[in-house]
């Protein structure tokens, strides 16, 4: 073998051994660590599934599961339905120079603080907020709607976050979509509408499946605003892995509601990858 | 409690927790010196009123680090090297948790304003181990009902039951921490929080289901303290001069009351760590914390008010007012311990909570 071989063969490693060892230590080493600790007691450190058997056998341990997964469900469906929409019309109807400026005015939100905008969103709700303001103040209702500390909020603060992210990953697909597939269904006697459903829709669903992934994952993970927003009213898994580090420091318990919740993170990925062949796209 | 067991898999994810929280320790204790003084402290700790007049008068650097809740204290402290830290604040009833891992060194007491510290809340059960202080008590306060007196009858106010009552139905929220609103809930059953065990558990779910059906929201420091000056809602269950002090400026209308059924004791102390390289240093910040003028500025802290445990803390005449100074004999009379469950009951309590949360 020459030693011309050798550099060519050891040039690929070289390059991806940064990115390796980043991964190594910083997901597959506290990744290892997280597993094992969820497999110990909190006291003494003796081997135990129990941590695992208390979020099957107990309803509320179980209930933060399905508060997640209702929520999640919820934030990606109404943030699709909004977000196709207004991608739709900063590609097709916006003129070309002015896209930057609406996309950067898309993503404005983005460049406030995550826990800024979930207070702001908490005052904008409250009680004696501008929105029960208005309606009290044009007669629409009597009483104040309780709109803060609800899932509605909670909802809403996600919403108006992961709208712009969705944003971005159709807007991305729809103009990468050549305008020649329209201009031939067109030939062929298909309508606007028919063209959209049958040729456009599909077409950007990659779009919209990578974005909708990406809200499940961050909306799943998320512990900031379902604690401001939800008024803990109902608990969502992040909050429930939190109260097991606060006062009592049960890292085995989180670990262990962690791994848990990441286990249906990757459910969702492998269905995203098969049905929709991420991989190659 | 055994905390000192040992089996290959702790061990194996004992080296993987250090080697995994080396870089974060890195961070943390970046660009300390010798001649710094490291503090696992409270947000009441930060501020720079507090700090710099000991920073200057010391020549030295205050690094600190917030953390909330005892366990995620002790996470840190045992991801760290010995010697990352000098002192730490602490729930009073904690101390032990710390002795026992073998973390704290005595307090000299002989050099530390005892006499001059409120009797009821030297807490010596907790901050006196086997004969030894390892803990002085520097703040403390109520948790029971903070509330706006232009919205609800103060009279009200002075009746646990009031915060179960339909009167008060949606006005309500409750401070999210299990062991102090766990307490009221015992005191609005009429028991000691020193004497909870398992058996209660039952009696005291139902008064805390009964709490939340009126409530709101349950909302943690900020949350909580938003939705009563926002006027969200008209009363919080737990709150107390920690709330209301820090605001009577912008919002003279939140107060709190002690009720008839008396309120819940928190108390907040400073350890020093066993293995500190700097314990001469600890020695006078707790010092400092302690004197007149520390009392006075952590009191008032922008975090946080509490009332200071020296009686000679330098407080204006104002600020007595605000937090109640005078009052306080008559408070602690009849103010009651957090709850100290045993490892145990403490996790079934948390548990409890957590239905609690879950109810509709």
């Amino acid at each position: 073998m020459t030693s011309a071989g050798n550099k060519s063969r050891a040039l690929p490693w070289a390059l991806v051994t940064p990115a390796l060892a980043w991964t190594l230590l910083f997901f597959v080493l506290p990744f290892i660590a997280m597993g094992l600790s969820s497999l110990t007691a909190h006291e003494g450190g003796a081997f135990t599934l129990a941590n695992y058997s208390q979020f099957f056998t107990d309803p509320s341990y179980w209930r933060a599961m399905v508060n997640s997964l209702e929520v999640t469900a919820i934030v990606t469906v109404i943030s699709i339905l909004l977000a196709y929409p207004f991608a739709w019309i900063l590609a097709e109807m916006v003129p070309e120079r002015w896209q930057r400026l609406a996309l950067m005015l898309a993503v404005l939100p983005f460049w406030t603080s995550y826990v800024v905008r979930s207070y702001s969103w908490l005052l904008v709700l409250a009680q004696n907020g501008v929105i029960n303001r208005a309606l009290t103040g044009i007669g629409l209702i009597g009483e104040p709607l309780q709109l803060a500390n609800t899932r509605f909020a909670t909802v809403t603060g996600f919403v108006h976050f992961f709208v712009m992210l969705l944003t971005l990953t159709i807007f991305a697909n729809l103009k990468q979509l050549s305008p020649s597939y329209r201009k031939a269904a067109a030939d062929l006697g298909a309508g606007p509408v028919r063209t959209f459903l049958h040729v456009v829709l599909p077409l950007t669903l990659p779009g919209i499946m990578v974005g909708a992934f990406l809200t499940f994952v961050l909306c799943i993970g998320d512990y900031i605003t379902p604690q401001i927003l939800g008024g803990n009213n109902e608990l969502v898994m992040p909050q429930l892995v939190m109260m097991q580090i606060g006062r009592r420091g049960d890292f085995p318990l989180a670990s262990a509601l962690s791994i848990i919740l990441m286990a249906v993170v990757t459910i969702a990925y492998l269905a995203c990858a098969r049905w929709l062949k991420i991989e190659r796209a | 409690m055994n905390i000192t067991a040992r089996t290959p898999l702790s061990t194996l994810k004992s080296h993987l927790s250090a080697a995994c929280a080396a870089a974060a320790l890195l961070l943390a204790a970046g660009g300390a010196q010798a001649a710094d003084l490291n503090a696992l402290i409270w947000c009441d700790h930060s501020d720079p009123a507090l700090l710099q007049p000991f920073e200057e008068a010391n020549n030295v650097k205050v690094n600190v680090k917030e953390f909330e809740g005892t366990g995620a204290g002790l996470a840190i402290v045992d991801q760290s090297q010995p010697g990352d830290w000098d002192v730490m604040v602490i729930d009073s009833i904690d101390v032990p948790r710390g002795v026992e891992k073998g973390l704290f060194e005595p307090l000299p007491e002989d050099k530390l304003p005892f006499a001059d510290l409120f009797p009821e809340v030297t807490m010596d059960t907790s901050t006196v181990v086997n004969g030894k202080r390892y803990g002085i008590t520097e703040k403390f306060g109520y948790n029971t009902i903070g509330f706006n007196k232009t919205k609800v009858d103060p009279a009200d106010m002075q009746s646990l039951a009031s915060l179960t009552s339909d009167k008060y139905k949606g006005k309500v929220a409750i401070y999210d921490y299990y062991l102090p609103v766990i307490g009221m809930a015992a005191l609005a059953i009429g028991k000691k929080t020193a004497d909870l065990t398992e058996a209660d558990l039952p009696a005291l779910k139902a008064e805390l289901l009964k709490m939340k059906a009126n409530a709101k929201l349950v909302g943690e420091v900020t949350a909580s303290q938003t939705a009563l000056a926002t006027g969200e809602v008209d009363i919080l269950v737990g709150g107390g001069e920690w709330v209301t002090a820090g605001l009577a400026k912008e919002n003279p209308a939140l107060d709190f009351s002690i009720p008839k059924e008396g309120a819940v004791l928190w108390s907040q102390s400073l350890a020093m760590f066993k293995d500190s390289k700097n314990k001469d240093m600890a020695l006078k910040f707790i010092q400092y914390i302690l004197s007149p003028e520390g009392q006075a500025r952590l009191a008032t802290s922008s975090c946080y008010w509490g009332m200071p445990s020296n009686k000679k803390a330098a407080l204006s005449d104002e600020q007595k007012k605000i937090l109640r100074f005078d009052e306080q004999p008559g408070f602690l009379a009849r103010a009651q311990a957090y709850p100290a469950p045993n490892a145990d009951l403490d996790k079934k309590m948390q548990d409890m909570w957590t239905e609690m949360l879950q109810a509709q």
